[in-house]
């Protein structure tokens, strides 16, 4: 055994220089920033282009003061609904010709507006391509009526605000949960092509055989898998780090106004480190075995595709356990050894009880080393060729079919 | 034959191998006896399965039936720290300094790390790569690389070395530093194992060889005892056509220009030169000549597998 871990450990500590010792390494630490960055400026793009196109523009021809009540009322209610797509309104002065403008301004490219009100509050009418009972005119008479009714001034009703209520804390927390388990799919699927290709080195080089006959197979799956684990572990801690900073730059208050999960911070940034581990020893040990069948770089490529696919299944299957930890297809998304990290993860966020975790890490330790042996016995039987000696009564029957 | 008990003489030991690849049988029954401390020659073309007999018994793969023991020990890898493997196909990690790549193999076999790279050092400065210590494998020529590869075969001073062709690649220069690095090795102790295809090395380094053809031992023994299986050859040349002596000449004796050629009979030289002179030969040159183990091989594998095998000095 100690001969196994010590051959495990020279294969995993020039794996990990090799990894983390490489100009490459900088990019994989930076590869977080790429999604971030092009999902904030994408983002941005589509928000405005959304906002243009989605929110309904309606052209509100009325006195100044009708107009300042009728943006107070839709103030309001955009506020308290906390939607942005409240429909807007700009204000045209009464012309002359009232039928003229209104033409004139359904024509209008821009601002592109899609209704025309007049009356004021007294005799509303809405003239445009909208539906009598549809969303937007059902939007102008809710802010007519509060328009109607209220003054811009009136009061609010008086809140007192406490720190945290049990329906405030269980959403929190799930979001915990969801950002949680959607990290970890993330850093799970940016690993697994470097996973699946981790073997190949040794193969197209042909320096397996000198591996091969100096360590068992175990060994060296195990040794490529844990350097492969502690160089990710490096990106992870390097990743939160950078995350925590820019959060405690960034807010006031920093890290500390982030709502807690059930265990606690230190317990579960713990477990979720633990639960990182778990997921890609499992998933990786998985990926290590497919990709040890491949020889070339293009049989890698055209396994990537099928094994993303998987992932994204399995995430599905975990995600059922979000607000839920105890629902009968979160527990079985539990117990499947693939998915158990992600929806344990998700309960930390959520639940305070600590056993499950034991018990969880303990069932997700067996399955990696299950699934260690069997890739390595797949990989001596198929990739060295060392077949296990046919069974008697096999030889017997292939004599007997001759 | 070799079923005998476990012998602590004997470094590796072989009995019945037979290695299945689908249908095809790569081993059929080999059985080899390879003495400590011996130089031994795995002789045979390509594709005989020498590679896969070494793999075999390196552990690298399992036999379909038949067992294997290397130094005393059932299972090859527990006897991986005291054995040395370079294989057919090299093979190192293009980015590693060579020290290190040594040191690494080393490291594989149970060396410490710092020790190996301390044994690298003096290894390389002795074979005079020491300025390509600190340099990545990718840099160094085919032949440095060859050598770095070699190097870490020997870095933790196994006892049983196991060389798959180790002389392809090499030209005539590396091959005869290699074939002294062999025997030095041999001298301090350790027991070689080499494959070729090569005739010439296996007969200047070999006490023992074993010929392999078609996945099956023809031969396994002494040098000598293989070129014994041949009796001497002689080489006649007479200033006589014809005559009485023509009766001391075997039926099956061949011209080869003016000479004839056949195998020494069984009474030996005395009797022959008797029968010539008395007969009238008029000898000219009479050689008798040792059957070299070219001869010995196309005699125990046949012509084909003869035609297979390079017998000249240096190859590639």
């Amino acid at each position: 055994m100690m001969r196994r871990l010590r051959s495990a450990f020279v294969i995993a500590r020039r794996d990990f220089s090799a990894t983390v010792l490489s100009k490459t390494f900088l990019f994989f630490l930076l590869g977080p920033l790429f999604p971030l960055l092009l999902g904030g400026a994408f983002g941005s793009i589509g928000a405005r282009v959304a906002s243009r196109t989605e929110t309904p523009m309606v052209a509100v021809i009325s006195s100044p003061a009708d107009f300042a009540r009728i943006a107070a009322a839709r103030e309001r209610l955009a506020t308290a609904l906390g939607d942005p797509g409240v429909v807007r309104f700009e204000h045209y002065a009464p012309e002359r010709d009232l039928a003229v403008q209104q033409r004139q301004l359904l024509a209008s490219a821009d601002p592109p507006i899609r209704a025309v009100l007049t009356g004021g509050l007294a005799a509303p009418h809405l003239v445009g391509g909208v539906d009598a009972g549809g969303p937007t005119s059902g939007q102008v008479d809710l802010i007519l009526a509060a328009a109607r009714e209220r003054s811009p001034n009136a009061e609010l009703i008086p809140v007192t605000k406490v720190d945290q209520s049990n329906g405030s804390l269980a959403r929190d927390r799930q979001l915990t949960a969801q950002i949680g388990q959607v990290g970890l799919f993330f850093l799970t699927l940016m690993l697994s092509t470097m996973l699946l290709s981790q073997l190949i080195e040794e193969k197209s080089n042909k320096i397996i055989e000198v591996i091969a006959a100096a360590v068992p197979i175990d060994s060296l799956f195990v040794g490529k898998l844990f350097a492969m684990l502690a160089a990710s572990v490096l990106g992870v801690i390097v990743w939160i780090s950078a995350g925590a900073l820019l959060i405690e730059l960034a807010t006031t208050g920093g890290v500390r106004t982030l709502p807690p999960p059930a265990l606690g911070w230190p317990a579960f940034l713990t477990l979720a480190i633990a639960y990182f581990g778990m997921n890609y020893l499992l998933l990786g040990a998985v990926f290590l075995t497919i990709g040890a069948q491949a020889s070339t770089v293009r049989e890698v490529q055209t396994m990537s595709m099928p094994v993303t696919f998987g992932q994204v299944l399995i995430f599905g299957f975990a995600a059922t356990a979000i607000g839920s930890v105890n629902a009968p297809e979160a527990i079985a998304a539990a117990i499947f050894p693939l998915s158990s990290p992600m929806v344990m993860l998700a309960r930390a966020a959520e639940d305070s009880a600590w056993w499950p975790h034991v018990a969880a890490l303990a069932w997700q330790m067996l399955w990696v080393a299950l699934i260690l042996k069997l890739g390595a016995r797949m990989f001596r039987k198929t990739v060295l060729k060392s077949g296990p000696r046919q069974r008697r009564w096999f030889r017997r029957a292939e004599k007997a079919s001759a | 034959m070799l079923r005998q008990a476990q012998h602590p003489d004997i470094a590796v030991e072989a009995i019945d191998l037979v290695k299945d690849f689908d249908r095809t049988r790569a081993v059929d029954g080999v059985s080899l006896a390879v003495p400590a401390g011996s130089i031994y020659g795995l002789l045979g073309p390509n594709g005989a399965g020498k590679t896969t007999t070494l793999r075999i018994l390196l552990g690298i793969i399992d036999p379909s039936s038949g067992t294997r023991r290397i130094l005393g020990r059932e299972q090859p890898l527990e006897a991986a720290a005291e054995v040395g493997y370079l294989p057919e196909e090299r093979g190192l990690y293009p980015a590693m300094h060579a020290r290190d790549a040594i040191a690494f193999i080393g490291a594989l076999r149970g060396l410490p790390l710092r020790e190996g790279r301390r044994r690298a050092d003096e290894l390389l400065k002795e074979h005079g790569l020491a300025d390509w210590a600190r340099k990545p494998i990718r840099n160094l020529s085919k032949g440095m690389a060859q050598t770095v590869q070699l190097l870490s075969t020997i870095i933790h001073n196994p006892r049983l070395i196991v060389l798959d062709e180790p002389f392809a690649g090499l030209d005539a220069i590396n091959q005869g530093r290699l074939e002294e690095l062999i025997r030095r090795e041999a001298r301090g102790g350790a027991t070689i194992i080499f494959s070729t295809h090569v005739i010439a090395h296996a007969e200047r380094l070999c006490e023992r060889i074993a010929i392999i053809a078609k996945g099956k031992v023809a031969f396994e023994g002494r040098v000598d005892e293989a070129r014994g299986r041949l009796r001497p050859i002689v080489r006649l040349r007479t200033r006589a056509e014809d005559g009485p002596w023509r009766s001391a000449i075997p039926q099956s004796a061949r011209r080869e220009g003016d000479e004839y050629v056949f195998e020494l009979p069984e009474g030996g030289p005395e009797p022959l030169l008797k029968a010539l002179i008395d007969g009238g030969a008029g000898i000219e040159t009479l050689a008798i000549e040792r059957p070299g183990l070219h001869d010995a091989f196309v005699a125990i594998a046949g012509d084909s597998a003869a035609a297979a095998m390079v017998s000249g000095e240096t190859v590639e």
